[in-house]
């Protein structure tokens, strides 16, 4: 088919097209832009994908309480005062799914088209590196959550507006290899089964490094690397089983990691093995008698089974699972905890009744000690954007009688002691023998 | 000499009125708008690779291997060979395509229907695993690309988006005027012959698989400058670059936009862009719900892309 030969009608019509497009993107911020009067948040965790059923909806829940609770004005001292510096927050829930590059242009239509006032999100460490250069450019007060690779700040050296209020994953991992050390001193041989993929990879390398660090005499004898999803694990358990490791390693989370214990268990692969599962806690309500008493479990923390008695956490934790029918998880509990360093260090510093600015949350933020469900938590690395609090370990317990799981032998390790000073590599750190950690 | 004649066809001035007016936008539009419109630019060009591929009968599903080997391109280049300009950075990562395309080329113009879609999405998969299990290369979290200079010169702020997008519509000018004139030409067509009857296209003495090396090659480059173009944007790659899902969206795009013509791709990736980022707005819980309605509403009563919206009023004025 040859072009036709009229020059006005298809040009003026391509431009015309163009024109519309950018005109109904002009048309839809302004109306958007409206100013409400209203603190508002930006929430981005994950609502669709395997990360959404164990981390992300419990995570979006919490802020869904929170808020209404802060709005109602209903927590417990010292967040008394009603929503955010007595402004009523308003919340904006954006889906964490769908690739870091997709998320960074939602994080900027965030700030730029929907004009929130600050953002708590990111469960992907992926997603995390993503976003921290962009946080700083737009310069709007971003707190990670949840995400846990150690490095974000490596990627923002000088962070102003970027706060993690959660811990990383480096921190876990020391905490799981000095429980195991000081429980089981008699383990000679380890065996690992993670995710392939960067999760997996960096938890597994900062484990037996750590781990190594304190038993040098440790044998690795089985390395698996099944893929994120998988389901299915039989031939990874029969060669972990041919193996007969004294301890199999797990940083798998969610679905494949009660997969995992399940198959596991029918098995008898943990007959004479014991599992240490860092992200083990957001299984505690659906293991029941499949997993077996005496598996080592971590929380990220001290969340959810973890979590020490206060007056957050009595209000939290009954509340959580009176209006979504099971107890929170660990993500549930780092969302509340983001969401009540913010308001925090909006009180700080802001005047009393007027809208907190940028300025004053990254003010108040930067080295602010805080109350949390968890306990208190201490904003003091890296420049005071990065949270320092303890990590427990313990045991799976299950009760066959009252069908109640809980977690047994627990020990918990101060920030200190489990995290590199400022400013060094946690890998050369461990390999340096943990030099200036101050455990008890 | 009147200035029609300097240009093959009507569409190359409109083109350009087209990114002139994109280009203007940039001092007017809201960031956010500039941002998407990078991106879902550098995303056409990928499309495009895939609509070439289409109109010579072939559906490939792992155009995101060039997607990804330009992004990586730029990302490893800036990074451990301490590139910064972006126009070499840009250059680098299409040239490695290339040079890739050229090996699998020979490979797959061999292959027509399914087995070449299988096999491009194979392909694309064996990258996807090689990053995913590359731990100095940050494995699934991949690593942050730093803001590049451009001709020397480093923009601050918001000059920085800006001159971003700038480069982009004008790399996504130059490209589609570029591939407009290849489609046109006498070897774009005979693509188009050798899907209606590829042994008739044999017999008049033409190799239809070399036809075919070179539509493949040239697609490899343009998506190469795609993903090099979405790596400088976003400031960060990762292996999900060459995941077949987004080898997925980008076939998605080129059957939105439909096949027609060049400015198809782009008004398909816009179009798919500004409707992603309403959806999730508006239902941050059934985005993508609202987002497969609207395309299948789209399919069935534009079964040839949106294009079609645009070819069917041109024919009727001849007609009339």
């Amino acid at each position: 088919m040859q072009a036709s030969p009229q020059f006005s009608r298809p040009s003026f019509r391509l431009s015309a097209i163009a024109a519309a497009l950018a005109l109904a993107g002009a048309v839809s911020t302004s109306a958007l832009a409206a100013d409400n009067g209203k603190y508002r948040i930006g929430i981005v965790t994950f609502l669709s994908g395997a990360a959404a059923g164990p981390f992300g909806v419990p995570a979006a829940n919490a802020a869904k309480l929170a808020v209404e609770a802060l709005n109602a004005g209903k927590l417990p001292a010292p967040y008394g005062k009603k929503g955010i510096n007595g402004i009523e927050i308003e919340t904006v829930i954006i889906d964490e799914a769908g690739g870091a590059t997709k998320q960074t242009e939602e994080f900027r239509n965030l700030v730029q088209r929907q004009k929130v006032d600050a953002v708590i999100g990111y469960i992907s460490s992926g997603d995390c590196i993503a976003i921290a250069p962009a946080v700083e450019e737009l310069g709007v007060p971003t707190i990670f959550f949840d995400c846990g690779t150690s490095k974000v700040f490596e990627t923002v050296k000088n962070p102003k507006f970027l706060f993690r209020t959660g811990l990383d994953a480096v921190v876990d991992n020391v905490a799981a290899a000095r429980y195991i050390a000081e429980t089981r001193p008699n383990v000679k041989s380890v065996a690992s089964i993670q995710q392939n993929y960067a999760w997996g990879q960096d938890s597994w390398n900062d484990f037996i490094l750590a781990f190594k660090q304190i038993k040098p005499e440790v044998k690795v004898v089985s390395e698996q690397w099944p893929k994120l999803g998988q389901g299915q694990y039989g031939a990874e358990i029969s060669a972990i089983s041919v193996s007969t490791p004294d301890l199999i390693h797990s940083s798998f989370w969610g679905g494949d990691m009660e997969a995992l214990m399940l198959q596991g268990g029918a098995r008898g692969l943990f007959d004479k093995s014991v599992a240490v599962l860092t992200a083990g806690e957001t299984g505690v309500e659906h293991f029941k008698a499949n997993v077996p008493n005496g598996t080592v479990i971590g929380g990220r923390g001290p969340f959810g089974a973890f979590a020490p008695k206060n007056a957050l956490n009595d209000w939290f934790r009954p509340a959580f699972t009176a209006q979504f029918k099971e107890p929170p998880t660990y993500p549930a509990y780092k969302m509340v905890q983001a969401i009540l360093g913010l308001k925090a260090a909006a009180e700080k510093t802001a005047k009393a009744g007027a809208m907190p600015t940028a300025e004053n949350i990254v003010q108040g933020l930067a080295g602010l000690s805080f109350e949390a469900p968890s306990g208190t938590v201490i904003m003091s690395r890296s420049k005071g954007h990065q949270a320092v609090q303890s990590v427990s370990f313990g045991e799976y317990q299950f009760d066959a009688k009252s069908g109640k799981a809980s977690v047994a032998k627990v020990k918990t390790y101060a920030g200190e002691c489990l995290m590199p000073p400022d400013g060094s590599n946690a890998a050369d750190w461990i390999k340096a023998g943990f030099p200036g950690a101050k455990c008890n | 000499m009147s200035l029609r004649n300097c240009f093959s066809s009507p569409t190359e001035p409109a083109l350009l009125l087209a990114a002139a007016v994109f280009a203007a936008g940039a001092w007017l539009m809201p960031a956010w708008l500039a941002f998407l419109l990078t991106l879902a630019l550098a995303k056409a060009l990928v499309v495009l690779g895939v609509v070439i591929q289409m109109r010579a009968g072939l559906v490939s599903f792992g155009q995101a291997l060039f997607f990804c080997i330009g992004g990586y391109g730029v990302g490893l280049a800036a990074q451990y060979l301490g590139i910064g300009d972006a126009f070499a950075l840009l250059a680098l990562g299409t040239v490695a395509a290339i040079l890739l395309a050229l090996a699998c080329g020979w490979l797959l113009t061999r292959y027509r229907e399914i087995f070449y879609a299988m096999l491009t999405l194979a392909l694309s998969m064996v990258l996807y695993g090689v990053l995913v299990k590359s731990s100095a290369l940050g494995s699934t979290d991949g690593f942050n690309v730093v803001p590049p200079s451009f001709l020397g010169w480093v923009p601050e702020g918001d000059a920085r988006k800006r001159t971003m997008y700038l480069l982009t519509v004008l790399v996504a000018a130059v490209v589609a005027i570029g591939f407009h004139r290849f489609m046109v030409s006498s070897l774009g067509r005979v693509t188009e012959a050798v899907r209606e009857n590829e042994i008739r296209v044999d017999f008049l003495g033409i190799s239809p698989q070399g036809v075919l090396f070179v539509n493949y090659v040239a697609a490899a480059g343009v998506s190469a400058l795609g993903g090099g173009l979405t790596a400088l944007a976003s400031g960060h790659i990762d292996p999900d670059m060459a995941i077949w899902t987004t080898s997925g969206e980008f076939v998605f795009i080129a059957i939105l936009g439909g096949t027609g013509h060049v400015a198809a791709p782009f008004i398909g990736a816009i179009v798919f862009s500004v409707i992603r980022t309403f959806a999730i707005q508006e239902a941050p819980h059934f985005w993508q719900m609202t987002l497969g309605v609207i395309l299948l509403a789209l399919i069935l009563f534009l079964p040839k892309g949106l294009w079609s919206l645009v070819a069917r009023d041109r024919k009727r004025e001849v007609e009339a």
